[in-house]
């Protein structure tokens, strides 16, 4: 049985289609929904865990890619550029999940790469280009 | 009995001085009493790191052969627009200048990847700039167009100068639209969906003299990591705001304009930054040493994160309307937990500015004093102060004669 975590970014007009349904019953996948959220006015993020038989799981994607939604594995691709950190903070309340943590004495901004679900948003407000995401 | 500047200096000289960080300086006034901390601290340093828009560079290019007039003409540097309206071979880089390719927010939300705060940036870690320039020709200055590459080894004068850093409290930023805002405060989520402030609090410079006792024109501070002065009081300086008892303002009150030789300055204190939305802009650390010389100076320096409040604002609505509205009041303290309650609602806070650098300025600022490197000066003239009657107006609108 193949299994894999990924994240799925649906554009606006399809968050209110029963996406994770069909896949489901068109390709006979098990899925376990990890973390749902909408980004208001941008899009909704979902990550998935997918079990199931390969080749059915290929063609999911395939039908996922068809219906113009961004697939992303989990957490590992973004990183944070510790040269370029200044530890300001922007990061912390934009992160839909909590991965950045603030340090009690030193408020160093710590990044928890394990909680994170790539949905790049920090990506784009961290003002000192330190979060970049390998898509 | 009080202190004066020359016999802290005289102190700093002998290595002798007690310096420490305004952070410090806290626990020491809180244990000590404020008239025991007046005669064993000399110095408290303070430190801030932050975008601050209103900084840019003038740059002496030297001449050229044939001799080429950028005054009047047009120039970019590294495709950034600059400044030309000066003499010949002088020119001004400000921190928020952009490309006129930069699509701007035409793209909505803009990314403003490059901007003149990164130039700036570029320069100062010595990296090479490419010039671009056109002018229109004169009888002394042929020269129509030049394409070259400067560095900030090569070129004459670099010089920082800032007319509006330190502001002295800052607002917080929230959004009660239902639509992602995107402002100079940062990212601001719908519906209270975070807040953002913009200040060291009890490290913040201004916040440790609030009635501007030692900082004043003239006086020489860290600035970008080299050394500078301040200038001039900050445009848009506002000291007559309403205080708290301990002196500091509830709301952006003063600032002050710094000018310094970029060339003694490092990437590691003047970084390029990008706002979603927004726009480009430079971040600058300043730290500024407080001389204490008497027990004032020690209660004000003294000051912790509990006892300095500002105003929360609307950025969708209160702040672009112009409309004088605040929607609460937090502490430093309550900002700095990373939750604050407003309209019965929790919300996590974000810092712009940065606090772990604030401190590192704070740090270094010290052990230069300690060293003897660097002494205290006396401001050759103050700023106006809370009783000036000085204050920061809005645009008056006036219609053309003959208009409607
Ligand atoms: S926003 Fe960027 S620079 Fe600021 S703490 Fe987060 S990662 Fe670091
Ligand atoms: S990409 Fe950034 S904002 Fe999104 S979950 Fe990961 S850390 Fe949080």
């Amino acid at each position: 049985m193949y299994s894999e975590k990924i994240v799925l970014h649906i554009p606006s007009n399809m968050v209110d289609k029963p996406i994770v349904y069909k896949l489901s019953r068109d390709f006979d996948l098990e899925f376990n929904i990890l973390k749902a959220t909408v980004i208001p006015n941008e899009e909704g993020v979902l990550v998935l865990e997918l079990k199931g038989d390969k080749n059915n799981y290929d063609k999911a994607l395939r039908y996922l890619e068809a219906e113009k939604i961004k697939i992303k594995s989990l957490s590992k691709d973004v990183t944070r550029d510790e040269n370029k950190c200044v530890h300001c903070g922007l990061c912390v309340g934009i992160c839909p999940v909590s991965a950045f943590e603030v340090e009690l004495d030193s408020r160093k901004i710590i990044f928890k790469q394990d909680k994170c679900i790539a949905c790049g948003m920090c990506v784009n407000v961290c003002p000192y280009k330190a979060m970049e995401i390998k898509l | 009995m009080g202190k004066t500047i020359a016999e802290i200096n005289e102190k700093i000289k002998k290595g002798e001085a007690v310096v420490v960080t305004a952070e410090e300086m806290i626990d020491i006034v809180k244990e000590k009493g404020s008239e025991t901390a007046a005669q064993d601290v000399d110095v408290v340093t303070t430190g801030t790191f932050g975008p601050m828009c209103s900084s840019g560079a003038y740059l002496n290019l030297g001449h050229t052969s044939p001799k080429f007039k950028f005054g009047g003409g047009r120039t970019t540097l590294n495709g950034i627009e600059v400044y030309t309206g000066l003499a010949a071979v002088d020119i001004y880089l400000g921190a928020t200048a952009l490309s006129e390719d930069d699509p701007k927010n035409k793209v909505y939300p803009g990314k403003f990847k490059y901007g003149g705060g990164h130039v700036i940036q570029d320069l100062v870690e010595g990296k090479d700039i490419e010039l671009e320039a056109t002018s229109y020709g004169t009888d002394c200055y042929p020269g129509k167009r030049l394409n070259n590459i400067i560095n900030l080894n090569d070129i004459n004068e670099a010089v920082l100068f800032n007319p509006r850093n330190l502001y002295q409290n800052y607002n917080v930023a929230v959004n009660l639209s239902d639509k992602v805002i995107y402002t100079y405060m940062g990212t601001l989520k719908p519906n209270l969906g975070n807040a953002n402030y913009c200040s060291a609090g009890q490290l913040s410079p201004l916040l440790n003299d609030p009635y501007y006792r030692t900082i004043g024109i003239g006086t020489k501070i860290f600035l970008g990591g080299g050394v500078g002065f301040v200038s001039w009081w900050g445009t848009q300086h506002n000291p007559g705001v309403k205080r708290a008892d301990n002196g500091t303002p509830l709301t952006p009150s003063g600032t002050a304009a710094v000018i310094g030789d970029l060339k003694r300055m490092s990437g590691e204190w003047l970084k390029g930054v990008s706002f979603l939305g927004y726009g480009a802009t430079l971040s600058v650390g300043i730290g500024v040493p407080i001389p204490i010389l008497d027990e004032d100076m020690a209660k004000f320096t003294g000051v912790s994160d509990e006892d300095i409040s500002t105003s929360i604002v609307d950025y969708s609505k209160a702040y672009p309307e112009g409309i004088s509205e605040s929607v609460g009041r937090a502490t430093y303290a309550e900002l700095k937990s990373g939750k604050i309650i407003i309209k019965d609602k929790e919300v996590i806070t974000a810092g712009i500015s940065s606090y772990y650098k604030a401190k590192e300025i704070a740090e270094e600022l010290k052990t230069w004093i300690k060293k003897g490197d660097f002494f205290l000066t006396e401001p050759v003239a103050q700023f106006p102060d809370a009783e000036s009657g000085y204050k920061f107006k809005p645009m008056k609108m006036r219609k053309l004669k003959g208009g409607e």
